[in-house]
This record gives C-alpha cells, structure tokens and sequence, in this order.
C-alpha cells in the first residue's frame, strides 16, 4: 500500500474528469427541452434561485430563437450565470422546485439551458452592460471570488473604479481553486473572469493577501469603500490522535492541488477514507477514485438524514464506487513509520437535536478499524477568524457580522463565505450584488 | 366491433377515410402504398388543365416546438400527363376494387373541356367525380379554382354542363375563400350535384424568412399566396361544414368532410356535425399512410364504447346542438373549481385571469408555490384558466345555474331583467 501518482493512462484521466453534466449538442436539442417548460408565473425556481434568475423567461427567450436576450436576462440577475449553471446544486434549488416535480414528470433541465445561453453568450464575447463614466469613486475589494467578482462587476456598471485584491495568482476563488474538475475547469473559470472584468474599470492585484502584504486600514485609507469578500480558507481539524501522520491530507489542498497540477502529478493512496458528508468531502472522495484510488470509503458520523452534500452529490459518489458508512466518526489515526495506515472508527448513534437542529452524534462505545494509507478530512472549513478579531471587526466565530451589509467599521462592507460561513456560489453572486448596492448608497451614487 | 364502412352516394369503403386530391394521391405508387396500408379510398389529385409547377412549393407554421401546425402549398393540379393518370387510376381500381376511387376534375372553362375530360376519367371505371372549385392559387389566375367556387352563378353553371354529361356521382368541393360557403353550396346542389365536399385550402402566408424578409415558401426572391391547410383550419372547416348541414338546400346532399382531419377524433368530430366521411391529406404528408391504423382502431374503440355500430348512428348528430346566440340559455352558470391535490402552482390560471379575464382566482403568497383558489362570486366561467391548465382535470367546470328554467336572451328581454350582472 502506497499514496502515488501516475495511476493511470492519459486517456483514463480524461475520461474520468471530464464534464459530468454535459451540455446540448445542438439548439435543437435545447429547443425541444426549453419548449418543455411552463413559462410560469411567479415561478418557483425563480424564488429557489438565491439571485433570482428570471427563469421561465430565459427559457422563453431560447425557444423564439432570442439568444441575446435569454443570456441577458441570466446575467442581468446573476453575472456568474455560466458558472453557476455548471456548480449549482440545482437540485435542492431551481430545478429541485420545478412544478413538473409535482407532477411526477421530469423536471425542466434550468442549468442545461443556462449552460446554452450562457456559452453562446461568453464564445461570441457578447456584453451586456455598459460601464458609466468614471463617477470618480474608489472601491476596494478584497478577494476575486464570486462574492467579490461580482460586487465589482455591480460597482463598475455604476461608474465606480475598482480594485480588487487576490491573494492567490488566479481569480474565481473557490470556482477556481475548490471545486470538482469533473464540474468545471479551471480554463473555464479564467474565460468566466475575462468575462467579468471585460465591463473595464476594474483593476486586479493578484498575489496581495490581507493582512500580509496590505492591511485594512490602507484600505480605508486609499478608497472611498472596501468590501470584504475574503471566503473562508481554513480547513476544520479533527482534534484526534494521529492527524499530523503522513498521509493525512485535508480536502482544501488535495483539491487545490488538482485544480494547478496535471492529475497525473496528483498523488493518491489504494485506500482512502474521506471523513465527512459535504459538497467538499464528495468532490474530494470522487476525484480520489478518479485519480485511480483502489478503495475509497466516505466515513460520516450522522445519517443519511442529515448530510449536507444532496442526494444527486451522493449518487455521484456512489455511481463512483465510493463506500458511505453511516454513523461512524474517526476515533483515532494510527501510523506506521509515520505514516497512517488504519483508522479507530467509532460506531455513533443520534443523541438530542444539537445547535444546528441537527441530532448530534453520540459515541455507542463499539469501535472498528478501517485499513487506510491516505486519510481526506473534509469536516468543514473555517472562517478567518484571528484575521478579522486582529481587524476589530464584528465577528461570530470568525464569521463576519453586518448591519444592512455593513460591518462595524466605517466604509467597510463584506459578503460571501466570510459571513455566511461557507454556503453555495451563487449565494456569494447574490451577496455580492447586496453589497454593491449597499455601497452604491453609502457613496451616494444610489438613494 | 363496429362496423366502420362507408357508403357515400353507393360509392362503398372500408372505412371512411378517404386522401384528399392533392400530391399523396397524384400517382400509382403513392395511392397504392395508401391501399395497402388500409385507406378506404382516394380522391386523385386533380386532372384538367396543362400545368407547370415551380420549385419551392409548400412552407408550415410551426407552433410550441412542434412541427407543422399549419402547412400551405402553392402548387397547382396535376403536372402529369393526363394519358398516364387515367392509365394508371384504372389500374389501381383493378388492384384494389373494394376502394373507393374519386377522380378531381378541373377542366378549361368551357363546356366541351368538362366534357370530354368527364368522358375520359369515366372511362377508367372510377367511381366517382369531385369538382375542384377551390384551389385558390395559381389557378385562380386562370378563371379555375376557386374563382369558380366564389361565384355561385359560374359554379351552377359548370356543374349543370357536368351533370349533363356524368353517369357516376358527382361531387362538388367548396372554397373556404368565401364569407359564406352556402351561396356557392345552394347553387351547385340545385345544379344537381351529388354531393359536396369542403374545406379546400385557405388563401394564406404562413410567414416571412426574417433573413431574407421573403415570405414562405421561397421562390426566386418572391412568393405567392398559398392555400393553408393543417390542423390550424379544422375549426374553420367545421363551422363551414355546419352551415353547409343546417341550411335546408345544401343539406339534402352528403358531405365529404376536409380541413385539418389528423386523427380518428377529428374525423368523428366531422362526421357529428354532418359530414358522411371525411379526406384527409396534410396528416399523412406529416406522418404518411400509416396513421390510418390507429384513425380506424380508434374510431372503432370509441364507436364501440358508445355503443354506434353504423356511421349512420351519429352522423350529423351533433348539428342541431349549434344554435343561435339568442337560443342559449342565460340561466346557464358554471364556475371554475381547481383541484388543490392536482395543482402544481404554474400560476399560469392566475396570471391569464388577472390580466386578462375577470380577476377571479386567489393567489395566496408561499415559498416556493403559491396557493390559488377561485373566487367563486368575480368567476364568470369564462373556461380559459380550465383551458391553460397544464394538468388534465385539475381546474374543472362545475354548474351552478343561475335559476332552474331555461331563459334566453328575448325573453330575458322581454322581461327587462338586469344587465351588467354576470
């Protein structure tokens, strides 16, 4: 048993890892499914959409051959609308509330088709909007991914000038750098970017963390406003014996790996165990099996009941051959010469309802060993909270607290996983949007 | 099993789904694939005239991502030459002899033309005539067509030059391109027609090619008016066909029902409001002959479940349930009632109400689906929440009369009851 690369042929990576959800082949394909749907009122998948995408619309627009319009409508609501077509869990939001659920029948493929609209839109390089003339604002944002891109995008379209600070060398944050390839490519989420800044007068600085190479008062001082959009970053530590042995890896950087590396570069072990149930955990346990892991086994300590990831994000890793043990918590890593190479598994029940509402887990006392040589923690990521105590600003547990999307101190403006603690892309869109016409008030450009 | 044969003026089929004159039927090869797939007859697509076609010749409306909707056509009567067609219809009534074979005529505008064509196609031992009065296009040019058809005086004319010649049955077709299709219908039956047939094809542009701003069908940078066709028209066709049934003259001759026929229930809903059988011709242009199986399985299935055994047992039996505005019952009241365990929440009942009916539907806010109900006092029954519903039975009719006896508008009237009061 060994953690290597090169595990397979070049042909088998790319099989493995490419798009899951492919798109319409023709326009005719996504003609007859967009002559599927309703067309709505007051549309439930508008309301399951966290920005609000006018749905029934857009979907309208493909079947009378308006493709501008339908591509406009998506972004008018939601400027990652590409990239959210392809990483959205649409089935617990749009497609998820699509009244032909209810019905029994099939429900309307939403992300297919934005996919469709979307794409024309970004190979034909058509933009819908039109930078105002400089107001001669500033804005500094603080942190390229969806929620900062897309504050930008809103204050720029406004006439404001924005800089943006990256700390990584790319832009997309966890579009780019935390997400499954099979969902989308880190090419994709560099045509996405493009996409965005062409609207102008936004200013990139890649290579620029807070706290490190700049501070928030330089912030305060240099612009008019500052919107944090800094995420989340830190991966939860188990706290059990053995997690410092080789071989134990958390989901962040062995995603974050293969998001910069060729994935015969990326090295696995033949027998991995994921510890959690989340979005994180299921991208990491079925790249694992992709990059030719022989046995990957996901160890989640509730039930089925009260896993994060969806039931389509499950059936994923399933289809992949994953194994799920229910109701199993790691008790302990033991290693040999440093490395891992079994887990104590503790054997849980569900006891009382904890914080989050959830039936917490509770140890039965009976434990088994699982034979590992890699060890994937995906049990959550943190919020940067010594960075923003050390700022002052408001926080809980690390989380960011707004008043009106305003933070306590003044100018200052957040959005994204840094407040909300880590939910989907396409919340951080919405939260960007919030912020941007937040700050649009506060410099009076907006009543 | 019923018994779904037909007998129209004697002219005996298995069925009563005849092919309309037009291109599926303009040759041996198409009409006996027809024969052998199970059409009861055909109606060969029109001999008389010398013509010359042009290249493109048909275009569609397509509506809802479905294909042809509407269809129309701009090409004129037989191009063959009319040696072969009368050769090749004798030998197709040789080799299907319990079919029926109608022969469409459309001679010059002369009396000796009608004759000597008559003579020629009764030769071939068909069994009967049906006179092209409507196609509207291209002929027309030529005093043909439905330029007959639009003049009841022409019309009585040629067909008295036809019956003075004709021993089989004749049947005279109308144009839709009229206001009324009685004038022509009344003239041509004193004339002595047989029988008639109706609808031809609608004058029509089905649209514009919105790169080339040409309308369809394209020819050479310009385009024609054409006769459209489909099940666009069958609601057109059958209110002709009632009024051809209920006028006093024209009802006295069968009716060989056409206009958008694509399934067993159009064909039945033809055969109610009068028509002794029906021609059928852009379904199988869209699907070819085979959609005859289920035209007769299905109407046999229904005739069964009604417990008809003849098409005489409801032919023309809906016509009288086509009344007068005046005659309809105001006492009648009927309200939408929608079924909360079928709604799916589309709203589209509430939006098409409030935007555009009386603003009788209820939307109670939810998230993500919203509650509608009716408004039971604002509902008009109007029915078309019940018709854009997307789930069958979901939003139904329920009555409520407004008093127990019948009440029409005179004596409403009469006895100065209120207006404005739904």
């Amino acid at each position: 048993m060994s953690i290597a690369p090169n595990r397979l042929t070049t042909e088998e990576y790319q099989i493995n890892f490419s798009d899951i959800h492919p798109p319409f082949e023709t326009a005719d394909a996504a003609l007859v499914e967009a002559n599927r749907c309703l067309f709505c009122y007051d549309a439930p998948c508008i309301k399951a959409c966290p920005t609000s995408i006018n749905v029934p619309k857009f979907i309208k627009q493909i079947t009378t051959d308006n493709i501008k319009g339908s591509a406009h409508t998506i972004f008018l609501s939601n400027i990652m609308g590409a990239g959210c077509s392809k990483v959205c869990p649409v089935e617990k939001l749009c497609e998820g509330s699509c009244v032909f659920n209810l019905m029994d029948e099939a429900p309307i493929a939403i992300a297919k088709l934005q996919r469709y609209s979307t794409g024309i839109a970004m190979e034909n390089s058509w933009q819908f909007f039109k930078r105002k003339s400089s107001s001669g604002k500033k804005v500094a944002i603080v942190g390229a991914g969806p929620a900062g891109l897309s504050c930008a995008h809103m204050l720029s379209r406004e006439g404001i000038d924005v800089t943006i600070f990256e700390k990584e060398s790319k832009g997309g944050g966890l579009m780019t750098y935390g997400i499954a390839a099979y969902k989308v490519t880190p090419q994709f989420c560099e045509e996405e970017l493009n996409y965005i800044l062409a609207i102008g007068g936004i200013q990139v600085n890649y290579n620029q963390e807070l706290g490190k190479d700049f501070s928030l008062t330089d912030l305060q001082q240099n612009f008019d406003a500052v919107y944090l959009a800094i995420g989340v970053g830190l991966a939860r530590k188990l706290d059990i014996p053995g997690e410092e042995l080789l071989g134990v890896e958390d989901a962040i950087s062995f995603i974050y790996n293969l998001r910069n590396n060729d994935y015969a570069t990326i090295p696995v072990g033949d027998k991995v165990a994921v510890i959690g149930m989340g979005m994180t955990a299921i991208d990491a346990a079925t790249q694992a099996k992709r990059l030719g892991a022989k046995e990957v086994t996901m160890l989640y300590r509730r039930t089925k009941e009260e896993m994060p990831c969806t039931q389509h994000e499950l059936d994923i890793a399933m289809l992949d051959g994953c194994e799920i043990k229910w109701l199993v918590a790691p008790k302990e890593l033991i290693g040999i010469d440093g490395k891992v190479n079994q887990v104590i598994c503790s054997k849980m029940h569900l006891g009382e309802p904890d914080a989050s509402g959830r039936r917490s887990p509770v140890e039965t006392g009976e434990t088994f060993l699982l034979e590992v040589d890699m060890v994937i923690k995906a049990a959550g990521q943190m919020p940067f909270e010594k960075l923003v105590t050390d700022y002052q600003l408001q926080n809980k547990n690390g989380k960011i607290m707004l008043d009106n999307e305003a933070a306590n101190l003044r100018g200052v403006f957040a959005g994204g996983d840094a407040v909300n603690g880590g939910k989907e892309v396409v919340d951080a869109v919405q939260a960007g949007k919030d912020g941007a016409a937040r700050i649009l008030q506060h410099l009076g450009i907006t009543q | 099993m019923a018994d779904i044969s037909s007998n129209f003026l004697g002219i005996k089929s298995p069925n009563p789904f005849w092919l309309a004159s037009a291109p599926p039927t303009d040759k041996k090869i198409n009409v006996l694939r027809a024969f052998e797939a199970g059409w009861g007859g055909v109606v060969w697509k029109t001999l008389g005239s010398q013509v010359k076609n042009v290249s493109s010749r048909y275009s569609a409306v397509n509506y809802g991502g479905h294909k042809v909707m509407g269809f129309n056509n701009i090409e004129l009567i037989s191009d063959r030459p009319l040696d072969i067609n009368l050769l090749e219809i004798e030998e197709c009534i040789k080799l299907f002899p319990d079919r029926a074979m109608i022969v469409s005529l459309m001679a010059d505008n002369d009396k000796s033309s009608w004759h000597d064509l008559i003579k020629k196609v009764e030769d071939t031992g068909a069994h009967g005539l049906e006179l092209n009065f409507g196609c509207p296009h291209g002929m027309t040019e030529r005093g043909m067509g439905a330029a007959v058809g639009q003049d009841p005086e022409i019309a009585k004319m040629v067909v008295e030059w036809v019956m003075e010649k004709a021993t089989i049955p004749v049947i005279t077709k109308l144009t839709p391109n009229v206001h009324s299709v009685v004038p022509t219908g009344k003239a041509v039956v004193e004339a002595g027609t047989h029988a008639l047939s109706l609808i031809n094809t609608i004058q029509s542009i089905t649209g514009v090619d919105l790169d080339t701003l040409v309308p369809n069908p394209y020819v050479a940078g310009k385009s024609v008016f054409g006769g459209y066709c489909g099940p666009a028209v069958k609601p057109i066709a059958l209110k002709f066909l009632t009024t051809i049934a209920q006028n006093e003259i024209t009802k006295r001759v069968p009716v060989s029902g056409i206009g958008g026929v694509s399934t067993w229930k159009d064909a039945v809903e033809f055969l109610l409001l009068g028509a002794s059988n029906v021609q059928v011709c852009t379904a199988v242009m869209t699907h070819g002959f085979r959609i005859i199986e289920d035209m007769c399985d299905g109407l046999n299935n229904w005739m069964d479940e009604k417990g008809f055994n003849t098409l005489e047992d409801f032919i023309g039996k809906s016509v009288d349930t086509i009344t007068h505005w005046e005659d309809l019952d105001i006492n009648y009241h009927h309200i939408a009632k929608i079924n909360q365990d079928k709604c799916i929440h589309c709203g589209l009942c509430y939006i098409a109400c409030e935007d555009t009916s009386h603003q009788s539907i209820n939307m109670e806010y939810g998230n993500p689906y919203n509650k509608y109900t009716i408004k039971e006092e604002e509902c008009v029954g109007c029915n078309l929440c019940q018709l854009i519903c997307p789930v069958n039975d979901c939003i139904t009719m329920e009555e409520q009369r407004v008093a127990p006896e019948y009440l029409n508008w005179v004596e409403f009237q009469k006895r100065g009851l209120p207006l404005n009061d739904h």
